[in-house]
């Protein structure tokens, strides 16, 4: 059992994760869309989604640095596991419940919103089942850890070697099977979602526009979409009379 | 100088009788869809009026367009590149369908299955967001005709501001009761603009401006639905798609263009005041333009931008940056650079917005003739419309808030050549001889004034729509190339993709339009499922060619009927 959850499972959902999107990049650039409902109610969004999407932005990196960065690096520019863990847990802690209560909100309103309820599809409350339990699950075990006090579980022996094993291609499964069942059910609920992300609206995350922070203001695009007259220009990005021409990278 | 050719229109707007055409026929050819039940490319608003959206004038609270910093550049009104990107979760400024209005249908069915009563059944309306029963309060032109302007005037950003400015009391302030108000009609699309806030603020990169004829699109695959050119857009025409999660935009009827077809909207205008045609412009130099400190000079920043077609260093130029021949030709004979550049009697719409605007206006003349006319006045005497146009301040001060940033200098001018062009070519109509003090008077030599008129009013069709065709050489480029199994009703057509309606491939824009006018047409479930069954099989004549008698053109034959 443990061999397959924590052995076969994460590569499935690896497949999952790049393989479907991929294929829904290439199959539906027309439905890669926020599918936003600002249009039909404004004011409770307004509160919400930021509340939501930065707190789950600060989880993201947090994971990021929980699971990837190992102890020893940590601890080799002096911060002790038992400071490491107060951080982890205080912002952790904050971010998870400004995410759970921004994910509150906007699944309340899209509950109470008729015109937003009846532009939620069965996909949509599937993939808000999985990213509720997924969020509820994590703040579970910063509580346990949290009541545990110092005697708490130490998951970057457990979990993050596991993690960074998975893609180094020999699983340790050994480790992973050793975390409390906390970690567990939200290791599994995680993969689960990721498996699953390529198919829902959360697809937008993988567009974030970055690179408007770079490109040109004005786009000029040929209508074939290669090169018109005798000019060159690559499509989309000429910055043709406009001062952002010097932007371009 | 980089020469870059430019599709634009000029609307008459003496000519426009309000009739709501344009509208409609743009809505049927692209509108007349789910998700965009609201949303109205074309739209014909009356003027002083709120607009649709509701004040969208008002650039305080919707934050469209440009705006200088202290240092003189060009930014977004709603925040620079990495503000934009922070308000992305929530755009911070967003019109709310209550700004647009919710549409609706009516429950048309009940009339026909209502069961036998004392009351006679009614078509409740119903709003086609939420499919409930609804209380229409308010539409994309709800103040038509100065329809409870006397209530609700004060509302147009506009009159606002006119108003705010009155100082001294002896100074009017606008007036709706009916005989001291003045109207006019303002249809409005998409500006095509040189310099379009709706590009800058599109975090995806997705609304382009195509190379060739400077139509401003967006790209559907590349759409992410961030809603930040909805707030770019000063004129508020990006619309959002709520069921696709897309930014749809006017699109200057792009197929048709292409072929040198007018778009719908100047084909079927029955006032016949749009004007098609090619401008000129110097790529390199829209932003300097569009930076110009003082907003009164814009204009004619803007002007500056259009290229003489017929100067030899224009036409090398243009030549080198492989804009064919035919097309400087076309742009040669382009009726909107005539009106814009040569006689310089259109405007562009609200300049101060700093988005370079290609749809250009010819002022009305109507509102001061229609005051002249009540009073008793000869509107066609030159003294007596000029000195109009000097004391009946508000209509002017209206006019130039609306395309020329607050100079009335340049609306008196303009306005002083159509009453010129009246008074001059009434003595000619009337067969006596023109008086050349007329066009002197405002600058023109008598054979302009007469090219002028011949373009304004007899405005034949080659001479409003001028437009060059796309090169056949790039034909094929131009087809919607599909897979084998895309072909009409083909086992690729027309389904919808596995995320909902919106997903998988687009259905190219010809064979969509085409099913879905097929389906209009030919659906009749309301009769054709009717319980007794009597008038199942009815064809829609519309769709018969003549030809044969298509079955259920007649009403099946029932036992014991005698032929």
């Amino acid at each position: 059992m443990s061999t397959f959850l924590w052995g076969v499972l994460p590569y499935l959902c690896v497949a999952s994760l790049v393989g479907g999107t991929i294929w829904r990049y290439r199959y539906d650039k027309f439905g890669w869309t926020t599918r936003s409902s600002q249009l039909y109610e404004s004011r409770l969004l307004r509160i919400g989604s930021p509340l939501f999407h930065f707190g789950i932005l600060l989880v993201f990196v947090g994971h990021v640095g929980g699971l990837v960065i190992p102890e020893s690096w940590t601890e080799a520019v002096g911060v002790s596991e038992g400071l490491y863990h107060f951080n982890a847990l205080l912002f952790g802690g904050l971010a998870g419940l400004c995410t759970l209560v921004g994910i509150l909100i906007l699944v309340y309103r899209r509950r109470t919103t008729g015109p937003v309820f009846m532009a939620t599809t069965k996909n949509d409350k599937l993939m808000y089942v999985l990213l509720g339990a997924a969020i509820v699950l994590g703040l579970w075990t910063t509580l346990v850890s949290v009541a545990a006090g110092s005697e708490a579980h130490n998951y970057r022996e457990t979990v993050s070697p596991w993690f960074r094993s998975v893609f180094l291609l020999s699983p340790d499964v050994s480790a992973m099977a050793a975390a409390p069942v906390q970690f567990h059910v939200h290791a599994i609920v995680g993969m689960l979602l990721f498996a699953l992300w390529p198919f829902t609206r959360l697809v937008h995350a993988f567009t974030a526009p970055l690179h408007y922070l770079f490109r040109p203001y004005i786009v000029y695009r040929s209508r074939d979409g290669g090169t018109s007259g005798n000019r060159s220009s690559r499509p989309g990005w000429s910055g043709v009379g406009t001062s952002d021409r010097d932007r371009r990278p | 100088m980089r020469v870059m050719a430019q599709m634009g229109m000029v609307m008459n707007l003496d000519k426009c009788i309000g009739c709501h055409t344009c509208s409609v026929t743009c809505k049927q050819a692209w509108t007349n869809r789910a998700g965009t039940e609201y949303v109205w490319f074309n739209n014909v608003e009356t003027r002083p009026g709120q607009g649709y959206p509701r004040r969208y004038e008002d650039q305080e609270t919707w934050k469209g367009g440009w705006t200088l910093t202290h240092r003189g550049n060009l930014r977004l009104k709603a925040g620079g590149r990495v503000q934009k990107l922070l308000g992305i979760f929530a755009s911070p400024v967003q019109p709310k369908l209550a700004d647009y209005y919710e549409p609706w249908t009516y429950d048309y069915q009940t009339l026909i299955e209502a069961p036998l009563g004392d009351d006679f059944p009614v078509a409740r309306p119903k709003s086609l967001i939420t499919g409930e029963n609804t209380k229409i309060t308010w539409s994309a032109n709800w103040d038509d005709n100065l329809g409870g302007s006397s209530a609700m005037g004060h509302l147009d950003p506009i009159v606002a501001k006119l108003n705010a400015s009155v100082r001294r009391e002896s100074e009017e302030k606008v007036r709706f009761e009916l005989e001291k108000t003045f109207m006019f009609y303002l249809p409005r699309i998409c500006e095509h603009c040189l310099n379009p806030s709706c590009m800058a603020s599109c975090p995806s990169g997705a609304i382009y401006k195509r190379e060739e004829d400077g139509i401003v699109l967006v790209d559907q695959d590349r759409c992410r639905g961030w809603r930040q050119c909805i707030t770019g857009c000063p004129y508020k025409k990006i619309y959002f798609n709520h069921k696709s999660g897309k930014a749809e935009k006017c699109t200057f009827c792009y197929p048709r263009v292409e072929v040198g077809l007018p778009t719908v909207c100047s084909e079927t205008c029955v006032g016949r005041l749009r004007y098609l045609g090619l401008f000129l412009y110097d790529a390199n130099r829209v932003t300097a333009a569009a930076a110009t400190p003082d907003e009164g000079d814009l204009y004619e920043a803007q002007l500056d931008l259009l290229l003489d077609p017929s100067d030899p260093e224009v036409v090398a130029a243009a030549r080198r940056d492989g804009i064919p021949d035919d097309w400087m030709d076309a742009a040669r004979r382009s009726p909107v650079y005539a009106l814009a550049k040569t006689y310089r009697v259109a405007l562009p719409l609200h300049p101060e917005y700093r988005t370079m605007p290609m749809v250009w206006y010819v002022p009305p003349l109507s509102p001061i003739v229609d005051v002249l006319s009540s009073q008793g006045h000869d509107a066609e005497d030159r003294t007596v419309l000029f000195g109009a146009i000097e004391a009946l301040r508000i209509p002017v001060d209206y006019l130039a808030e609306l395309f020329t940033a607050g100079r009335t200098d340049i609306i008196t001018g303009v306005l002083q050549k159509l009453a010129a062009m009246r008074a001059y070519m009434r003595d000619v109509s009337l067969g006596r001889d023109g008086d050349p003090a007329i066009p002197e008077a405002v600058g023109m030599s008598e054979e302009t004034l007469y090219e002028m008129y011949r373009l304004m009013a007899i405005a034949k069709y080659a001479d409003r729509y001028v437009i060059p065709t796309a090169h056949v050489e790039r034909a094929h480029e131009l087809e919607e190339i599909g897979c084998s199994l895309d072909f009409d009703e083909g086992p690729g057509m027309y389904e919808s993709g596995p995320f909902g309606e919106a997903s998988g491939r687009p259905a190219p824009v010809a064979v969509e339009t085409f099913n879905a006018l097929k389906q209009r047409q030919t659906s009749d479930t309301a009769i054709s499922t009717s319980p007794s069954g009597a008038l199942t099989g009815r064809v829609n004549l519309l769709n018969w060619d003549g030809n044969g008698a298509p079955p259920g053109l007649f009403p099946g034959r029932t036992d014991g009927d005698a032929p």
